[in-house]
């Protein structure tokens, strides 16, 4: 019984994580804020159904599997989101007008000054390495 | 249990529908793979859902799995956008 109030709370809480990052992506201007939103039912709401799924079936031997699917979510998602977020911050996929600090600006420019062979190569390993300055 | 199980549905549909809605509008490309990413979380919390409601565990291994094919996806795709001019 109370097992089963736990469960519900679980699984319509985790539900509600995948609602905000539903209403999020519609609502929010850019690209940037949209990831903000989009991360929450990928780790918190994992975390959340994850958890229900424990509770619902009240076995120990479940527990590493599950343990193991969030931990592998969890080391998955920074990085797709570091990529993304990357090449949105390159084709310049945000409004830097509501952007309150760019710290990677700084950083940018004093690279393009500091290469010796000028900004154009910069500009070359850039897109060919898909590394380099940013 | 049964209602919170429609309930729980419910709230997912809506959020599906809200995450395709920008994955058809999305101005860029990288809008469409986050939206697209954010179906795939839906998805795999509708599995999470059917094994608490069928009290069956037949759908670990695509958890895992849908998990993997949203990283491989997002990542590939993010790596080959470039600015063109």
């Amino acid at each position: 019984m109370v097992n089963d109030v736990i469960v519900s709370v679980l699984l319509v809480g985790g539900a509600l994580m995948s609602l905000a990052a539903g209403i999020g992506l519609v609502r929010f201007p850019d690209l940037l804020s949209r990831m903000h939103a989009a991360t929450k039912p990928q780790v918190l709401g994992l975390l959340l159904f994850l958890l229900a799924l424990a509770v619902e079936f009240e076995s120990w031997p479940l527990v590493p599997v599950l343990v193991l699917c969030w931990i592998f979510q969890l080391l998955t998602s920074p990085v797709s989101a570091h990529m993304v977020g990357r090449a949105g911050y390159r084709t310049r996929h945000l409004r830097r007008d509501l952007l309150t600090l760019d710290e990677l600006d700084d950083v940018v420019a004093r690279a393009a000054e500091g290469d010796p062979a000028g900004p154009d190569r910069t500009e070359a390993t850039r897109r060919e390495a898909g590394g380099g300055t940013a | 249990m049964t209602t919170v199980v429609y309930v729980a549905g419910g709230i997912l549909a809506i959020a599906v529908l809200l995450a395709l809605y920008r994955a058809v509008r999305g101005p860029s490309i990288l809008d469409r793979v986050l939206a697209l990413d954010v179906v795939l979380a839906v998805v795999g919390a509708g599995l999470v859902l059917n094994m608490v409601a069928g009290r069956h565990l037949d759908n670990l291994v695509l958890l895992v799995t849908i998990s993997l094919i949203g990283f491989i996806g997002s990542v590939t795709v993010a790596r080959f956008v470039t600015d063109r001019k």
